[in-house]
């Protein structure tokens, strides 16, 4: 059955490739332009078209948390995206988050808490936790474990993300009421 | 001891802004101009042999540069030792692509590469694959029951100790007993990076891959030995490793599936197995654990029996000691140990975070646990009363052993003497409250390993070591290490690891990475200050002239007579008098081989779990 269906196969049914793309996202504040193909997820359009390859490919189907990005400012799975649907959209990622070579507070906080080990869900657990942050949701413990829960680690430095979180966001408030203050 | 600079004092890790700005690059985040992209095609049965493989209408897509099956590759080698990794357990290795035989579900069957990533994984699924589909046997528990007792395991590391005086006839007379199973299924390590490999082919046929591995040099040694290239011929580096816990440390086979399509291809091409394939590679064997135990009534042991059944492959024999540990942890003069072996159409397992010793302690602790039950005596207090101040496998001291202390620190931390024994009587709202504790214990080993210490004239030092740091800290280790021993700041010490052609080290593993690597650390690092103290000698009117190196310390950058503060001298101005621009020295560290003692690490758990009543949820707090 296999050799002769296959050889037939091969004249009628020759598989085809998508056309190619024009996609512009602005990365990081740069605009980049790329040529891609339809099915090229947002994930493999940065890590590989862009080598912006601090997000990171830990499932490759929205479970672990590790590729998230901010795109226009809410935190994402870029692995659940195809990139051709952000076109013209704002995307963030680790690499973007740093003032020169000033660190964002999260990174700051993460280092200072030891909130990892191997570095590799570090990334997308950041990209989170400015979102979660921005989104203004999570007011006690239980609910940055609640709204970080989709962000896993395998090391298990949750108890050192979550303090690392409510640094930051403890600072936030201090801001916060110091404005309300003046 | 004289106070420390850098030892034993927090420190943030010194990698810590490469991971987190995203500057860190894993195996497969090295994109080298022109690499092609590798996918897996997965097997679909456990047990078999390919009849045929039909690639045609992958190559026939735009963009496919090959697809690499078992009919299709470049020369592989041929015996079992060429395959067998510095860690391989007694058997005969898997062989990547070598034949036609499917020895476990997910093995991979064909590679197909292409010039993009997207390209070679919808090419993948093109690959049809005919069977000639075998009985399998994959079921542990079925399997277990139908060879029971009739298959003795084969010569394996971990053969069982001596069994000691006679457990039957003690557990016959004990005044308490208690007789239990525990069971463990199948756990995949799952690191959050996948496995991957950039196979980069460079032009006299020489291969630099960055790979996921604990073992830089043994992926090394094993991937040029199964293409049958020189040693010398293949670099691996894997400076950063996103976790592993041991499935790490043999060679996984998207290596060499990336090294001979670079080779064929005589490009660089890139290989990722996808979260799926990740439940193809090694994982903690499922285990079932019998325990007989028999005391006094006062608790004291009199009869231990350990019987563990472990799942292994049908190619190779990865046995790890289960039952051992009872006799490291407590005193009984009757035991009786054994383990065995149910062969499966699997892949074989490998190695999971405290092989043998996590699972061993799980049956052994549970079943103390029932026994301080059975005994009405407190789960702690049964602990001590049996507690072991030797081997008694070895019948031998200790080096150190502070269980004793670690137990009372324990307790009192967690108020386990506020804990009331009776199941369901302690609760908070809708939950059941439960507490109970556990003790632990690991081998504290050393394996040879060598380092480099290289000092140069501004006061910087690099240290250097084939080990790998797959979380633990092993560079932020290495860095205290150096500043220690030359006196210098964490900022100048540059550590090195995760590359196959600095000094030698064993695989990253078995918590003895601090202990190997760090001994060689030692010992280069005490190289370069010999050096450094040699010069300062020569120094005309040197305040060192008559010191012996165990005379002075290395700090904040100079070298300093411990009995006189004042006389000092800086590093760098002995390294300009002496006219020494770097200083490099290269050391190795192996164990003593002193056998009076048996070097064993304690632990004592203690943990307090809810039970929602009405929804059965468990949480541990």
């Amino acid at each position: 059955m296999a050799q002769a269906s296959s050889a037939a196969r091969q004249e009628t049914e020759k598989a085809p490739t998508p056309a190619k793309m024009n996609v512009s996202l602005q990365v990081n504040g740069v605009e980049r332009k790329l040529t891609i193909a339809p099915w090229t997820t947002l994930l493999d359009a940065l890590r590989i078209y862009l080598d912006l390859t601090g997000t990171k490919k830990g499932c490759d189907h929205g479970q672990c948390g590790a590729c998230t990005v901010l795109v226009d400012g809410r935190r994402i799975n870029s692995c659940l995206t195809l990139a051709v649907m952000k076109d013209g959209a704002q995307v963030t990622t680790i690499e973007g988050l740093a003032q020169g070579s000033t660190l964002h507070p999260i990174q700051q906080a993460f280092i200072e808490h030891d909130a990892f080990q191997c570095g590799y869900c570090t990334p997308g657990q950041i990209c989170s936790a400015v979102g979660l942050i921005a989104e203004g949701r999570a007011r006690t413990t239980d609910e940055i474990r609640e709204l970080m829960s989709g962000n896993i680690c395998r090391c298990g430095a949750y108890p050192n993300i979550v303090a690392a979180i409510e640094q930051v966001m403890a600072g936030k408030g201090a801001e916060k009421s110091a404005e309300v203050g003046r | 001891m004289t106070a420390t600079s850098h030892l034993g004092k927090p420190a943030s890790r010194v990698e810590g802004r490469a991971k987190v700005t995203g500057a860190a690059k894993y195996a497969a985040e090295h994109n080298v101009p022109g690499a092609a992209h590798g996918f897996v095609v997965s097997s679909t049965i456990a047990k078999g042999r390919i009849e045929r493989i039909h690639v045609a209408d992958a190559l026939a897509v735009d963009g496919v540069l090959d697809v690499f099956t078992h009919e299709h590759r470049p020369k592989l080698a041929s015996s079992d030792e060429k395959y067998k990794d510095e860690v391989a357990p007694p058997g005969s290795p898997f062989r990547p692509l070598y034949d036609d035989q499917i020895r476990f579900s997910g093995q991979p069957v064909a590679l197909v590469v292409a010039e993009e990533f997207e390209t070679a994984r919808f090419a993948a699924s093109l690959v049809r694959v005919e069977y000639d589909r075998q009985e399998h046997v994959t079921d542990f528990e079925a399997e277990r029951e139908r060879v029971a007792s009739s298959r003795a395991p084969k010569k394996s590391d971990a053969e069982p100790s001596k069994s000691r005086g006679n457990a039957a006839r003690a557990f016959e007379q004990a005044a308490v007993k208690i007789k239990a199973e525990y069971r463990m299924p199948v756990e995949h390590h799952n690191p959050m990076e996948p496995f991957a490999a950039t196979a980069v082919w460079e032009d006299d046929d020489r291969l630099t891959v960055f790979d996921k591995t604990q073992g830089p040099q043994n992926a090394r040694n094993y991937v040029a030995d199964v293409l049958g290239m020189p040693r010398d011929n293949v670099r691996v580096l894997s400076p950063f490793v996103g976790g592993a816990f041991g499935s790490g440390l043999r060679p996984q086979y998207e290596l060499p599936l990336a090294a001979l399509a670079a080779r064929a291809l005589k490009r660089a091409v890139r290989v990722t197995l996808t979260r799926q394939q990740m439940f193809t590679l090694g994982y903690r064997a499922a285990n079932v654990q019998q325990l007989a135990l028999g005391a006094d009534s006062n608790g004291n042991l009199a009869s231990f029996r350990h019987d563990v059944v472990a799942m292994t492959s049908q190619f190779e024999d990865f046995q790890r000691d289960f039952v051992n540990w009872s006799s490291l942890l407590y005193r009984c003069a009757n035991s009786e140990l054994s383990q065995s072996l149910v062969k499966l159409d699997q892949n074989t397992p490998c190695d999971m975070r405290g092989p043998g010793g996590t699972e061993g302690a799980y049956g052994i602790e549970c079943a103390m646990d029932e026994l301080a039950y059975a005994a009405k005596i407190d789960p702690l207090a049964l602990r001590l009363t049996n507690y072991s101040d030797k081997d008694q496998i070895e019948d031998r001291p200790y080096s150190s052993k502070q269980l004793r202390e670690c137990y009372r620190q324990g307790a009192e931390r967690f108020g386990w003497s506020n804990r009331n024994p009776q199941p369901r009587s302690m609760k908070d709202g809708n939950d059941l409250v439960g507490w109970g504790m556990a003790t632990g214990v690991w081998e504290a080993m050393q394996m040879k390993a060598s380092a480099r210490a290289v000092l140069t004239a501004n006061g910087s030092v690099e240290i250097a070591s084939a080990t790998a740091d797959i979380g633990p800290g092993t560079y932020t280790m290495m860095t205290q290490l150096a500043a220690e021993m030359l006196g210098v700041p964490l900022d100048n010490v540059t550590a090195k690891l995760g590359d196959s052609a600095l000094p030698d080290a064993p695989v990253e593993g078995g918590s003895f990475t601090a202990s190997s690597v760090g001994s060689a650390i030692h010992a280069a690092c005490r190289a370069v200050q010999e050096e450094l103290l040699g010069l300062a000698r020569k120094i005309t009117g040197s305040p060192l002239a008559d010191a012996k190196l165990d005379d002075v310390v290395f700090a904040e950058g100079k070298i300093r007579h411990k009995a006189d503060q004042h006389r000092e001298v800086s590093i760098a101005d002995v390294m300009r008098a002496g006219k020494a621009d770097r200083i490099e020295k290269e050391a190795s560290a192996e164990p003593n081989g002193d056998s009076k003692f048996s070097h064993f690490a304690h632990s004592a758990v203690f943990a307090e779990v809810k039970v929602d009543e009405q929804h059965g949820v468990i949480r541990v707090t």
